[in-house]
């Protein structure tokens, strides 16, 4: 009879024992595993970036750095936003439907919140080169202005999506951006967070 | 043999008997863990071995990710230490778990060495097993004294500069050594990469190779205990030592116990002490690595200083150093000075025991002075201690002989 | 008898250190308490406005300090960033320290980690033992640092000192007063030694908190492992 109990309170307490041990190194894993996250200098040094767009020229685009990566910020002319219309049917995913490439308030046919300033990184989707700004429209060769990548030639628009029959797959990214002012861009933040 | 096993296991599990086709697995659970004997007779002071280990592993462990973030340049390294400190997550607690587990490492194992001394374990058949531990003890002296210089702090600095200038006391390949230990005419930003390899890879990798040949040394002769008795001398007719327990489920059983009291003692000094009053984190080491302003008082660490204190009480330099040298080294002749035909302290008369007393004095007055700087009364009693130091190993094959001895029982008690 | 023994060995051995603490003029106690948000939320103020001019605390961010003492994003901005762009940015002074060194002969050192390097009892007497000296070059010297190069930054609060010293007795007392009395000026100290001990080391709060939660859990872990011992046990006679 006193083996029974004996062998039930054993195996209770080993149970419990090995749980509670469990348990703690459960404990004991979150703070290695967490000091893997950016750290509070990784969260600075990625940490937005204002841009002010009260010197930007129509036609002109100029480059910033977001989290080590170089983005792309060109003040459209109405003539170029005419013309995105016109190479739809040169574009390997006009309508920007393949998703993580953009956020959602971009997915339209200027591929940003304001159609006149187009925010995108300056790497190809291909293997990571900066694209080249070719704004000038040369009809003879079938080129309306947008960006052409010198590594493997693969081209983009003037909303950086990208055309058919290049190495490149998707059209360029577009970073998390909003206007923190109606003058000022702030790269890395959302407008819903804003 | 190895088939007996298989068929025995087919019931068990299938997976077991496929890896025990393939790797000793069972039997090595077998003949080191579930059917290994230890007395049953078991104290505190032996559990210092276990919580050793626990201490490696922490370290190690805790190494490896204050080595992710951690900078062994001397322009970056007391920057990446403060980065780590505030920036990264966490980052606070494994480093203080790694500063605490450096001093608790020195205090486990002076513990566990006492053990040895109390019950003369590292008397016959246990010799080799003595020397791997002196040898763990000097890789671990290095391991932490490299370890040091990592922070870069002033006391990182200055108190390696002063160890290191030692060697220089040595006749003719002196200086030579000290310049190839520095990699430079001085303490540089070369000395801290180096150590920082030697820290983070060499010599751990030599201290895990050298635990696992301490523990592979044990096992072939069996643990000690209290009594100083060999438990195999009595044995069941299944072979089994009829004092002894296996090591699981009973001392497994034993030691967590014995190890959870241990994480609550080192959980409130990593929680609530972590400097430990300038011991275990010195102030002085909050204060970047100055090359042109040196210390008002430099000491090493608080597990250096008996021996500091040793190299100090000596006037001359190369004395000093040799004096400190045979201090470190002596312990490993115990097996040979020890001329008792008892082991444990149990049975052994009033002179060992009076003598063993004055050594735990010696070895702690030595400690606290090294702490001291080195003027006034301080001087005659370092120089004191340290006779008695070296008296208590020189004299002792001729008072271990003359110690009236009691007679040791056949069975543990 | 072993009590005995123990006291008189421990007298021998430290009765020489006390003997060496009498030579040296004992600190003054700073008292500071860093569970106290609001005095250390005066502390930064003073911090910024007397010591930031000169000294940097390059490792500490505001948005940290904003964090732990309850101050806004916008207050940080307002009441303590002034030459700071973000809140992430670490505290940076505003005199470089080519300048500093030119002026002062060497740069202030920075003060993150002054409270853990030097002791907050330390800086407290430290910053009340500012005498008047007319042969050095910035006025004054300091009983606790002699020949600092450091001005007496606090001279309008604390008023200024002279120092005497007769036989066995120094001492230091305010001649010309100040806008605040020593009370208020000791007060003023104290919140910006506690606010130093704070950015010397900003997780000390937390890591009290958690060892007390990490040590019933392991008290609670002992008592478990304790009765299986002795169930386990039970074997062996």
């Amino acid at each position: 009879m006193s083996e029974t109990i004996d062998q039930n309170k054993r195996h209770f307490l080993g149970m419990a024992t090995a749980a509670t041990g469990l348990v703690g190194v459960g404990f004991a894993t979150v703070p290695f595993l967490s000091s893997l996250k950016p750290s509070a200098r990784a969260r600075a040094l990625g940490a937005p970036v204002e841009v002010p767009l009260g010197s930007l020229e129509p036609g002109e685009m100029i480059r910033v750095v977001w989290r080590g990566k170089l983005v792309y910020v060109l003040r459209r002319t109405s003539d170029m936003l005419k013309r995105l219309s016109d190479v739809t049917d040169l574009l390997r995913d006009p309508d920007s439907l393949e998703a993580d490439i953009q956020p959602d308030y971009t997915v339209n046919e200027h591929r940003s919140l304001n159609p006149e300033y187009l925010v995108v990184e300056g790497s190809c989707t291909h293997l990571g080169c900066a694209p080249l700004p070719q704004f000038e429209v040369t009809p003879s060769s079938d080129w309306f202005g947008g960006f052409f990548c010198p590594c493997h030639g693969s081209k983009f628009d003037l909303s950086g999506r990208v055309y058919k029959g290049v190495p490149a797959p998707t059209n360029l990214k577009v970073p998390p951006y909003s206007f923190s002012q109606t003058n000022v861009i702030t790269i890395g933040i959302d407008p819903s967070d804003a | 043999m190895m088939t007996d096993n298989t068929k025995k296991l087919e019931n068990n599990s299938k997976l077991l008997s496929w890896i025990d086709e393939r790797f000793p697995y069972s039997e090595t659970m077998k003949e080191h863990i579930t059917e290994y004997y230890a007395s049953k007779n078991f104290n505190i002071w032996y559990v210092f071995g276990v919580l050793a280990m626990v201490v490696l592993v922490i370290q190690l462990l805790t190494g490896i990710f204050l080595t992710m973030n951690y900078k062994p340049s001397s322009e970056e390294a007391f920057s990446s230490v403060e980065y780590i400190m505030r920036d990264v997550e966490w980052g606070w607690l494994i480093r203080y778990m790694h500063s605490t587990g450096a001093s608790f490492f020195f205090i486990v194992v002076y513990l566990h060495m006492f053990r040895a001394m109390l019950y003369g374990s590292y008397k016959k058949p246990r010799e080799l097993i003595w020397i791997i531990g002196m040898l763990i003890f000097l890789v671990l002296m290095a391991e932490a004294f490299a370890g040091y210089l990592l922070p870069w702090g002033q006391m990182s600095y200055w108190g390696a500069q002063v160890i290191i200038s030692i060697f220089g006391a040595i006749p003719f390949f002196g200086e030579a050594l000290v310049e190839i230990i520095r990699g430079d005419y001085s303490i540089s930003d070369i000395t801290l990469n180096r150590f920082f390899a030697l820290h983070v890879i060499a010599l751990p990798l030599a201290l895990i190779a050298l635990i696992f040949v301490h523990i592979v040394a044990l096992h072939e002769v069996g643990s000690n205990n209290p009594d100083g008795i060999e438990i195999k001398d009595y044995k069941n007719d299944q072979g089994i030592p009829i004092d002894g327990v296996a090591f699981h489920p009973y001392h497994t059983s034993k030691d967590l116990v014995a190890i959870i009291a241990f994480l609550m003692v080192f959980s409130l000094v990593v929680f609530f002490a972590p400097d430990m009053g300038g011991y275990f984190l010195e102030y002085a080491n909050f204060e970047k690595a100055n090359p042109s302003a040196t210390p008002e008082h430099i000491a090493p660490v608080w597990y250096f200083t008996p021996y500091y204190a040793i190299l100090r009480a000596v006037p001359d330099k190369l004395g000093g150093a040799i004096a400190m040298g045979l201090a470190v080294l002596l312990p490993l002749f115990l097996p040979w000075l020890d001329r008792s035909k008892v082991k444990s302290i149990r049975y052994r008369g009033w002179i060992y025991k009076f003598a063993l007393t004055t050594f735990v004095i010696s070895f702690i007055s030595l400690g606290v002075l090294g702490v001291l700087p080195a003027d006034g009364i301080y001087v005659s009693m370092a120089r004191f201690f340290s006779i008695l130091y070296f008296a208590f190993f020189l004299l002792m094959p001729y008072f271990s002989m003359i110690d009236k001895t009691k007679p040791v029982p056949d069975r543990v008690t | 008898m072993k009590l005995r023994f123990y006291i008189l060995f421990s007298a021998i051995f430290f009765a020489p250190v006390g003997a060496n603490a009498a030579v040296k003029k004992p600190l003054m106690s700073a008292n500071n308490d860093i569970y106290d948000i609001e005095s250390l939320q005066r502390g930064a103020r003073n911090f910024m406005n007397y010591c930031s001019g000169c000294h940097s605390a390059e490792y500490i961010r505001y948005d940290v300090i904003g964090e732990d003492l309850g101050i806004t994003q916008s207050q940080l901005k307002e009441y303590l960033m002034f030459n700071a762009q973000q809140t992430f940015d670490t505290i940076n002074a505003s005199m470089t320290s080519e300048d500093a060194s030119g002026w002062f002969g060497q740069a202030p050192p920075d003060l993150s980690l002054a409270a853990r390097a030097k002791g907050t009892d330390y800086i407290y007497t430290f910053l009340k033992s500012f005498y008047v000296d007319n042969t050095s070059p910035t006025g004054v010297d300091n009983v606790v640092l002699a020949g600092t190069s450091m001005p007496n930054v606090l001279w309008e609060l604390q008023g200024h000192q002279k120092y005497s010293q007769n036989e066995d007795e120094s001492k230091l007392e305010v001649y010309i007063p100040g806008k605040m009395n020593e009370e208020e000026f000791n007060s003023f100290l104290r919140d910006t030694s506690n606010f130093l001990e704070y950015i010397s080391e900003p997780v000390k709060v937390k890591r009290q908190a958690l060892g007390v939660k990490v040590l019933f859990f392991l008290a609670f872990f002992m008592v478990l492992a304790y009765f299986l011992k002795k169930e386990v046990w039970k074997d062996i006679k």
